[in-house]
């Protein structure tokens, strides 16, 4: 347990001294990258070690702090989580190192990758902490530092609206968590986590995590900071924002359900209907969105529905005895966490190099970027494909668990959780339809066809440092779909701490799905030979023969132009038009009217309707009625004074009150 | 062995007929005379001895797309039984492998469009992605109802269990299942009522348009790929509405094929005697779809 002090201890000081070296930029750099990387890596030991069955000794001292010790540990639920907050947090800081360079002299690089570091080392002691206090500690430590790493270009007004957007967002969700913790440590007055009891209140405790951990995660309607924020940091801080640091809300989630114990069926419904709304919605809102980053950031909000979605299947299996399905759901919801780390991490990272090298992010400015920027096309491809659910990628491995457990809900002649089941099997397959659609519009208009301006055409592949950290994450992508009769056993030690089912029942459930992701395995190498003798007979085909070259075919229109290749928006309008309902796209412009038609112009926008019919209602009313008590802040000193004494007084009486009816 | 080669061999042969037998049932019903019912296989034996033409825009991926995609197609094939014998690959949730395989092709083909940078293969793709988003709940949730219905998570057994018994007493189920599974499969292979295949206005077509610039080989694994797509969810709807008796028979796999050329011939005379829905109707198709597979759901839960 001493890597994870030691661990914490490398990325704070690594953090502390790129900070205080920044004016050396080279130094200075190498500091909070080397802290990064090197923190990273000790703090993945125990989590290895625990994930293969391994037991890791806690540390628990005695401290300070009111009620309860200062202790860490690591079972396998935060073993799993440790993982990736490891793995993409030392291969985004490699990339950033490379990044960053072009935000020289417009902000301290030093500051920010302090921050980037203390993010790190309080995700690090978040998931490990056993105590409330220091939970919440790091929890608080991991929003500020995030919310500084977003405002790092501080200059830019869209930059700060998206910092305070989160601050707030971040700080509602803390004020529930508070509440939580609060009932939580109530009945047996200790914030320690062995000594947590629901008290009767289970179900107020679950939904004030639902919204207080919601919030963090995305869960639509709270996820409205989550477009706001992701596009305005720096894209390796975006890549460990939503790759990981959400996910610490599906961690805290599970851990809450953990303490809860044997869960009500209700909880699950409530998970399974947040998870499909999450994730149909957030992809929808995704497919209208021109900035690419924002895109991504929506489907962040969708890929949490589909784990809420996988986790809700598990607690409606608890709760009604159905092992089988427990297993299924919550292997295939922690998978899902892990794998969209690796493949969401991808993605913004691709994004990023994509504004690196054209500096912008809007989509329809894009194009053709594939043969100026290979490796970075060549990645991004693979992660559109893995986020998109399909064969033989990460993506597919963890919804098939969910999928399969479903099927399994539904084919039981026991039947029971049939119903929460179908509504999962239909929402993922609506959500996978629906991101393959984004996908292919995302990686077709930026990287296929031709460039659709000057941005686009100057482009250039990024440097070394910023491709070897692609390169490593589309490797994770690979292996962890390829090799998931391996990797999926792993998820025993994880699986049984968010369960509470012994290690051994779900080993033998996990067990029970080798033979189907061992066959997935076999389609995958039968479908990688056809593709491999396909090749071979095209090779042969052609060899010798007449490989000609034109333009693409019009219709006998002579003389193309780049732009009058189909956008992003056009391609995505169908399917904006079709869910128009929940969309509310805003059009402006001029239609084409005439013969001869003079310009014509067409811009659409599509609000986040929580954000604008929800959220800017609910904050303008509180101003109004703060509005209201501003006659009490009139700054006259004297009555001031006499507000406290009178509160004084008040505390008094109340305090004083039971001992004098006690002793009437 | 046997069951290799029924699987596997015999659809690799026969696929290409479908679109034969399609054509020549609307010629006869407009009274042509028609093209050859072997046209297919004179194309594609054409195709793969012509060079290439590729547009400058393209790149890589429009080279791979085709490739993906027959690779894709070749796979799910190997989940697919027929005739009551097991299919190669089968196991507990192989019809979801099978789903997203055609995903992995649709999702290359499209690309492949994109990477033309035309706009008319462009308005094909985005109408190609926005329609399978909605076939794909309607074909899961389908099949969903049939895995209730046998009790068993694998095509293989699905379709293998599926008795002249349980349509004695669940015919109004499996009715709206293959009703449902017939309107993919319309869907899927671009045919009438959603995408017209003879159509020759590149603006109103779907599938045809993304793979106009395609020639060549390359044209020829996309026809291939496109048969054998046609004869997967074929041979899926054959087998729910004509079930087997639970056992390998040599007569179960002469009903099974005879049902093949029905729909070829069923899906000719639907191209015959309507024409294709504008475009902002498909989705209300669609639609349609996933509430039959929904219906049967309601039904198949309340029997049990």
């Amino acid at each position: 347990m001493y890597f994870i002090l030691v661990s914490i201890g490398i990325l704070l000081l690594g953090g502390l001294f790129s900070f205080l070296c920044d004016h050396r930029q080279n130094l200075s750099r190498a500091l909070g990258v080397g802290g990064a990387v090197a923190g990273a890596l000790v703090a993945a030991v125990p989590a290895v070690i625990v994930l293969f069955g391994g037991i890791v000794d806690p540390i628990r001292w005695p401290w300070s702090m009111p009620m309860g010790s200062f202790w860490l540990a690591l079972d396998g639920l935060s073993a799993l989580f440790m993982l990736p907050i490891a793995v993409l947090p030392a291969l985004a800081a490699i990339y950033g190192g490379a990044y960053l360079r072009g935000f020289r002299g417009k902000a301290s690089l030093g500051a920010s990758w302090f921050f980037f570091n203390l993010l790190v080392a309080s995700m690090v002691l978040l998931v490990s902490a056993r105590n409330g206090v220091l939970f919440l500690l790091a929890w608080e430590v991991m929003s500020l530092a995030s919310f500084f790493l977003v405002t790092m270009e501080n200059d830019r007004p869209d930059v700060r609206q998206a910092g305070w957007t989160y601050l707030v967002a971040t700080h509602i969700g803390t004020a529930f968590l508070l509440a939580m913790f609060f009932l939580l440590g109530g009945p047996n007055n200790s914030m320690d986590f062995d000594k947590f009891a629901a008290g009767g209140q289970g179900g107020v405790i679950f939904l004030l995590a639902i919204i207080g951990f919601g919030t963090k995660a995305g869960f639509i309607p709270l996820h409205t900071w989550l477009p706001e924020a992701h596009p305005a940091a720096p894209s390796h801080v975006s890549a460990v924002m939503s790759g990981i640091m959400i996910k610490t809300g599906i961690y805290g989630l599970v851990r809450t359900l953990v303490f809860l114990g044997a869960p009500a069926e209700w909880w699950g419904w409530v998970l399974v209907g947040i998870g499909v709304l999450s994730g149909v919605l957030g992809v929808l809102l995704a497919l209208a969105q021109h900035d690419l980053k924002r895109l991504l950031a929506y489907h962040s909000v969708e890929n949490i529905g589909i784990i809420a979605l996988g986790l809700g299947l598990g607690v409606v299996g608890l709760a009604r005895g159905n092992t089988a399905l427990a297993v299924l759901g919550f292997a295939g919801g922690l998978l899902h966490v892990v794998n969209h780390a690796m493949f969401k991490g991808l993605l913004f990272l691709g994004a990023g190099a994509v504004v690196h090298a054209t500096g912008t992010r809007q989509i329809d400015q894009l194009g053709g970027l594939l043969k100026k920027m290979p490796w970075t096309a060549a990645t991004f491809l693979v992660g559109s494909a893995a986020i998109s659910a399909l064969p033989p990628l990460n993506g597919f491995v963890s919804e098939f668990l969910i999928y399969l457990g479903s099927f399994h809900a539904v084919a039981s002649p026991t039947g029971g959780a049939a119903v929460p089941a179908l509504v999962a099997i239909g929402g993922l397959a609506l959500i996978g339809g629906l991101a393959a659609a984004c996908f292919t519009k995302a990686f077709g208009v930026v990287f296929l066809g031709e460039p659709r301006s000057g941005l686009a055409a100057n482009a250039h592949e990024v440097p070394a440092a910023m491709r070897t950290s692609m390169i490593a994450l589309t490797a994770c992508c690979v292996a962890l779909g390829v090799l998931s009769p391996l990797v999926v056993p792993l998820l025993g030690p994880a699986v049984s701490s968010a369960t509470g089912l012994p290690l051994e029942t779900a080993r033998q459930h996990l067990a029970d799905i080798g033979r189907p992701l061992t066959w997935i395995t076999g389609g995958a190498v039968i479908l990688l030979v056809v593709l491999g003798g396909l090749a071979l007979l095209r090779k042969r085909l052609l060899a010798g023969r007449e490989v000609g070259q034109a333009g693409t075919w019009d219709c006998g229109y002579a003389a193309p132009t780049a732009r009058m290749q189909y956008t992003a928006s056009s391609f995505a309008q169908p399917l904006t038009d079709m869910f128009r309902l929940f969309l509310r796209t805003h059009r402006k412009g001029r239609q084409v009217e005439g013969l001869f038609p003079r310009d014509a112009q067409l811009v659409t926008h599509t609000p986040d309707i929580f954000h604008d019919g929800f959220f800017r209602p609910t904050f303008r009313g509180a101003g109004w009625l703060m509005e209201r008590l501003r006659w009490l802040q009139h700054g006259r000193l004297q009555l001031y004074v006499l507000y406290i004494v009178l509160t004084l007084l008040v505390l008094l009486v109340w305090k004083l009150e039971p001992s004098l009816t006690a002793g009437r | 062995m046997t069951a290799l080669l029924v699987n596997i061999l015999l659809p690799l042969i026969l696929a290409p007929l479908l679109p034969g037998i399609i054509n020549r049932t609307k010629a006869v019903m407009a009274g042509r005379k028609g093209q050859p019912l072997f046209q297919l296989y004179y194309d594609l034996w054409k195709l793969l001895r012509k060079g290439a033409v590729y547009s400058r825009t393209t790149s890589w991926v429009f080279r791979a797309g085709p490739m993906v995609a027959l690779a894709a197609v070749l796979t799910a094939l190997v989940i697919v039984p027929l005739g009551g014998s097991s299919a190669p690959l089968h196991f507990a949730g192989d019809l979801i492998l099978l789903a997203y395989l055609m995903g992995l092709a649709r999702f290359f083909i499209v690309l492949a469009a994109l990477d033309t940078g035309s706009a008319f293969e462009g308005m094909g793709a985005s109408r190609e992605v926005t329609f399978a988003a909605l076939a794909e709940p309607a074909f899961l949730l389908g099949l969903a109802a049939l895995a209730k219905l046998t009790g068993s998570l694998s095509l293989t057994d699905i379709l293998g269990g599926l008795t002249w018994q349980i349509w004695s007493f669940g015919a109004p189920e499996l009715a709206m299942v293959a009703a449902a599974v017939l309107i993919v499969f319309l869907t899927e292979n671009s045919r009438i009522p959603v995408d017209d295949p003879n159509t020759h206005l590149e603006l109103t077509m779907i599938h045809e348009v993304m793979v106009l610039d395609h020639s060549g080989p390359d044209f020829a694994f996309i026809l291939y790929g496109s048969a054998m797509k046609m004869w997967i969810l074929g041979a899926i709807l054959v087998q729910i509405v004509l079930p087997g008796t639970g056992a390998v028979s040599p007569a179960h796999l002469g009903v099974s094929l005879a049902g093949m050329i029905g729909l070829a011939v069923l899906v000719g005379m639907v191209e015959s005697v309507m024409a294709r829905l504008r475009m902002v109707r498909v989705p209300q198709l669609l639609l349609t779809a996933c509430a039959f597979s929904v219906l049967a759901i309601i039904l198949v839960l309340r029997r049990s």
